[in-house]
Formats: C-alpha cells, sequence, structure tokens
C-alpha cells in the first residue's frame, strides 16, 4: 500500500488544519490581531494575569472554541469511518446505533422538564442528560437486535433496529418540541442542529481526552476493519476474531460520539461525508481513513463553525446548518465523478 | 491430513450433515461433489471452524483437534476461498491479495509478505492487474484475485506440518479456459507432500480428470468416497443426482453425459 501518498495527503490535510485553525481563533464577533494571540499565549504561559480584553476572549472562548471543533470534528468523521467499515455500509452515520438520537431525546427532555421542575442549569445538567440519553438508546438498540434463537446480534439486525429506534427517539424529539413553550421549543430545535457556543476548558479536557483514546484503539483495529471489507466470514479466515471486533468498534464508536453529542448537541453529515472524501483521494485502507479522518474531520468542523459565526455576526448559525448546506453540495459532486465507484 | 470424524450439524431440526466421516490427504486434490443441497458448502463451513458440529463430532487438522487452534493460529496455516465475495468499498488489487498476509505480521507488511504477494499474483496472471480498482474488474477477473489471496496466505510452507487450502466452488465466474487453468495450477501446487487441498466443485467432468479422492455427499450423508471408478459410478450418480449417466473411456480419461 502506497505509504508515500498516504503522507502526501496527511501532510496536505495538517497544513490546511493550522491554516483553518489560525482563521478560526482570529476572526469572530470580534476579530483578534496574531499579536494578541501570541501575546495572550505567552501571557498564560508565564501565568501573567494581566491580560487584555481581546487576549482574554482569545484564551477563554476561541481556543477552547478551536480545540473543541478539532475534536469533536475528528471523533465524528472517525465515528463514521468506523461505523460505515463495520458495517459493511457506505450510507452509515455514526449515530446510527441510536446514540445521538438517543442523545437528542435526552437533552430536549432536559430542556422541557428542566423548566417544570426547577432543575438547576448547571454547567453538567445537560452534557449528562444528553449522555444518559445516547448510552440508553443505544443499548435499547443492542438488547433489541439480539437473536432470540442464537444470541448473536448480526450487523443487518442492528442496523435496522438502529434505524427503528432512531426513529423512535426523534418522534420523542418532536413531541417535547410540539409541547414545549417557546423559548424551550428554540433550545430544543438549537441544540439538535449543534452548537459549539458552549465550548470551555471543562468540555475541551473531557471530549479531548476521550478522542485520543478511542483514536488510538480504533488505529489498533484498522487492519481487521479491512478485511472486513470481504465478509465476516471471510475476515474469520484471515484470522481476525469477530466478535471482538464488533465489540471494540462499537463501544469505541459509542463513547466518542455520545461524549462529543452529550457537549455539543447533533451535528450531521460531517461523520458520513469524510469517509467519502477520503476514500476517492486515496481508496479504502482504514489506517489512512482513519488517521487522516481525524484531520479533515476537525478541517469541516473548525470551518464551518467560523461560518457559523460569521454569517450572521454577532449572531450565530447553529453549526448542523452550515455542514449540510455547505456539505451537501460538495457531496453531491464528488459522489457523481468518476473516479468513484461502487 | 485432514480429517473429519462423526459430524453432524443441525440447524431449525433440519440435519444439514449426517455422522459424516471423510479424510482428506495431503499431495493429492480432494474434491467434494453432490447435488445442491447436499450439505458441501456445510461441510466447508464445519471443516474451516465456521461453525461447530452439534453432535459429538470433530474436525482433525494433522493429528490436533481444530478447537486447540486460535482463530489467528489457523489462519496461518489453512486458507479458505468462500463463495460470492462482495467488497463493501472500493479497494486496489494489491490490497485485496495484501489481506491474505494479514495473519502474518502486525502493523506494516515485510518484505516476505510483499514476495508472497507478488508471486501469488504472477502465479494467477493478476500481477498487471495489481493497481487496478477491484471494483471494476470482470467476475473472473475478480476470481482470480482471490486465487491470490488465498494462496498469498499460506505462501510459505509452516515449520512443522501441513498448509491446507480450502476451496469452495472456485470455478464459479471462470469460462472454461480458466477453469481449466486453475485446475492444472492448483495440481501442479500438490508437488508439495505437505499441501492439503479440498476443493467443492459441481462439474463431475472436471472432477473426474483432476480429482485424486473424490467425496459424492447426497442428503447430507457420504454417498461414496475413493477415486473416479469407485464413486462415479453409475448407480451412485443415477442414487444423487436422479440422472442416467452415459460413461466412456478414452485411453487414460474418463468421460461423463446425460441423456
Amino acid at each position: 500500500m502506497d505509504n508515500k501518498q498516504y503522507r502526501g495527503t496527511s501532510f496536505i490535510l495538517l497544513i490546511l488544519l493550522v491554516i483553518v485553525l489560525l482563521l478560526s481563533m482570529k476572526y469572530g464577533a470580534v476579530n483578534i490581531s496574531l499579536d494578541e494571540i501570541f501575546s495572550g499565549f505567552s501571557k498564560w504561559l508565564h501565568n501573567n494575569e494581566n491580560m487584555t480584553l481581546n487576549e482574554r476572549i482569545f484564551l477563554q472562548i476561541r481556543l477552547p472554541r478551536a480545540l473543541l471543533c478539532i475534536f469533536v470534528g475528528a471523533t465524528l468523521a472517525v465515528g463514521g469511518v468506523l461505523m460505515q467499515a463495520l458495517f459493511r455500509n457506505p450510507i452509515v452515520e455514526p449515530g446510527l446505533v441510536g446514540t445521538s438520537s438517543g442523545a437528542a431525546f435526552g437533552a430536549a427532555l432536559y430542556f422541557v422538564m428542566g423548566a417544570t421542575f426547577k432543575v438547576n442549569a448547571g454547567e453538567w445538567t445537560l452534557p449528562l442528560a444528553a449522555c444518559a440519553g445516547g448510552i440508553l438508546s443505544t443499548a435499547f438498540v443492542f438488547m433489541l437486535s439480539q437473536s432470540k434463537q442464537t444470541g448473536k446480534s448480526s450487523i443487518v439486525a442492528l442496523l435496522l433496529t438502529g434505524i427503528a429506534i432512531n426513529a423512535l427517539f426523534m418522534s420523542g424529539v418532536g413531541f417535547l418540541s410540539y409541547i414545549a413553550r417557546d423559548p424551550q421549543a428554540r433550545s430544543i430545535t438549537f441544540w439538535n442542529l449543534g452548537t459549539l457556543s458552549g465550548a470551555s476548558w471543562h468540555s475541551v479536557i473531557i471530549i479531548g481526552t476521550s478522542t485520543v483514546i478511542c483514536i488510538a484503539i480504533a488505529l489498533r483495529y484498522a487492519r481487521h476493519l479491512n478485511a472486513l471489507m470481504i465478509g465476516e466470514e471471510e475476515a474469520q479466515y484471515l484470522g481476525i476474531n469477530i466478535k471482538k471486533l464488533k465489540a471494540v468498534i462499537l463501544l469505541v464508536n459509542v463513547v466518542m460520539v455520545a461524549t462529543a453529542t452529550a457537549f455539543v448537541g447533533v451535528i450531521s453529515f460531517v461523520g458520513l461525508i469524510v469517509p467519502h472524501l477520503l476514500r476517492m483521494i486515496n481508496g479504502s485502507d482504514n489506517r489512512f481513513l482513519i488517521r487522516n479522518g481525524a484531520l479533515l474531520g476537525a478541517i469541516l468542523l473548525s470551518a464551518a463553525d467560523l461560518v457559523a459565526r460569521m454569517a450572521l455576526r454577532p449572531a450565530e448559525l447553529p453549526i448542523g446548518i452550515v455542514t449540510s448546506i455547505i456539505g451537501v453540495p460538495v457531496f453531491i459532486v464528488l459522489l457523481r465523478s468518476k473516479n468513484y465507484f461502487f | 491430513m485432514l480429517s473429519a470424524k462423526n459430524i453432524t450439524y443441525t440447524i431449525d431440526g433440519k440435519t444439514l450433515l449426517d455422522d459424516v466421516s471423510v479424510n482428506f490427504e495431503a499431495g493429492k486434490l480432494n474434491l467434494i461433489i453432490g447435488p445442491n443441497g447436499a450439505g458441501k458448502s456445510t461441510l466447508v463451513k464445519v471443516i474451516c471452524n465456521q461453525v461447530q458440529p452439534s453432535g459429538k463430532g470433530t474436525i482433525y487438522y494433522g493429528d490436533k483437534d481444530v478447537r486447540t487452534f486460535s482463530i489467528a493460529e489457523l489462519a496461518r496455516i489453512r486458507s479458505v476461498l468462500s463463495q460470492n465475495i462482495e467488497l463493501a468499498f472500493p479497494l486496489k488489487v494489491s490490497e485485496v491479495v495484501m489481506m491474505g498476509r494479514y495473519p502474518h505480521f502486525t502493523g506494516k507488511p515485510g518484505p516476505k509478505d510483499e514476495a508472497a504477494c507478488e508471486e501469488a499474483m504472477r502465479f494467477f496472471d493478476v500481477l498487471d492487474m495489481a493497481g487496478r480498482n477491484y471494483m471494476t474488474l470482470s467476475g473472473g477477473e475478480k476470481q482470480r484475485v482471490h486465487f491470490a489471496r488465498v494462496l498469498a496466505q499460506i505462501w510459505y510452507k509452516p515449520a512443522e506440518g501441513c498448509r491446507y487450502l480450502v476451496l469452495d466452488e472456485p470455478l464459479t465466474f471462470l469460462d472454461v479456459r480458466y477453469q481449466f487453468d486453475f485446475m492444472n495450477k492448483v495440481t501442479s501446487l500438490l508437488k508439495d507432500e505437505n499441501l492439503v487441498v479440498v476443493g467443492v466443485v459441481h462439474d463431475l467432468n472436471l472432477a473426474a480428470k483432476f480429482a485424486g479422492h473424490i467425496v459424492l455427499l447426497h442428503q447430507g450423508k457420504v454417498l461414496s468416497a475413493g477415486n473416479r471408478e469407485q464413486v462415479l459410478s453409475k448407480e451412485n450418480i443415477r442414487a444423487a443426482y436422479g440422472l442416467e449417466p452415459v460413461i466412456h473411456h478414452d485411453k487414460d480419461e474418463m468421460y461423463l453425459f446425460f441423456r
């Protein structure tokens, strides 16, 4: 496999990521100069508390947000790669096994019930509600997809159960927004379209940790996922323990996606589009897709967040709207290109 | 030697294999024949440890019970070509063949792995397609790519014991020329006396021409096993397929026709 070609792609993506990162730290409701970015950074390194307003904005708002974009983008893209490889299906998204719709339901329930029961809206309540919802719905999907006869869950059963449970939880979200009062309904909508406006150093550390650990584990199983491309039975003939592979990959995906979704809401399309974009460049080797998927996901989400903040400045668009408006046409054009075969 | 002892396999109350005992020796081409639904593919799955026999039956690789091997250990000495392989995503031919070496390395493939793939691709005439997208190949070309993959998997002789090659209907999608070509190539591999080859075929004339040992399955049982004269008798073919054969001998060859 052409490692040189792969490294070339990684290098270009890395440069793009640095550029997007700088732009997204510089521009926003207030523009911050590069000087202020560097001085703020050095003051932070030297524990100097005497900062200007712009330096504070950079350190407390822009920088955590930029980092959060990177981690969430990487999570969604790698989740997409893993799930498409595991399900051997190109239409699969990371939220397929019910994780993100469950999280959305948990969040909606929190918005509606929280107001009724006067639950104090701390920094952690919403993420916890969302994460609980995500894990609950995923567990639900797994329980229901197990065959009564063999106790195993086939990939197809998992896929179909996932679709059904997703529909169920999304109708739950619909019902909750229907009965919610106006401001609550607005919060639900905003959250369902994703937003990184709640970025804080806490969320960066939590999501960053889960992203890095999960991607490191995923990379160890990249070759196993490659073998899965020719079929479950065939992969077993190539010496791969399919049961273990399924369990590890699903767990990694659920942990990553539930954690990210809990803090930033449902961001669609990144997980679907990134694996396809990369396959068009260098083929389907999962080692390449995971590594460069993390980079490309980070780039796309950072760019989308920049657009979300700039388009209606000083107001902010939900990022899910941006990812879809830009992502869909690009995706369609590329799918219709001649070099992409299915 | 690869052998199955008293294998019974039952699913949903239906017995697919009924007390099957067979031996497949090294150095000769072992072919399994039988009508549709006779249990050929099930037998292949059982001897490859993909499904477990229902009763007490046991599969032996050499003198070792298959259950004493891990999935990875088995993959280093035994490769399997299954039916109807569909690739989920576009890959290069060379990448598909390299999968055959997965049991032998962690991380990156070494020079021995690269060499095995190249030689296996050359052996099956697919080396010039190495850089092509697998998805754009014809059915026959795809099949040859998988031949190269399963051969690359067991390219080197293990330190001890046999190598095993199991082929479930390898001739599907191949035209007559490549059917003969493939059978000749597999026969040439059998110069290694520690290679066990087991294949499922439908074409009785190909079985008559190339097989060193034939097992005829019928309704989950071994109807007959032995050389072609023993197995491909009028009585056996009538019993298994319900057809009336005309058997024609010409020099060393044996041909079957049907009325």
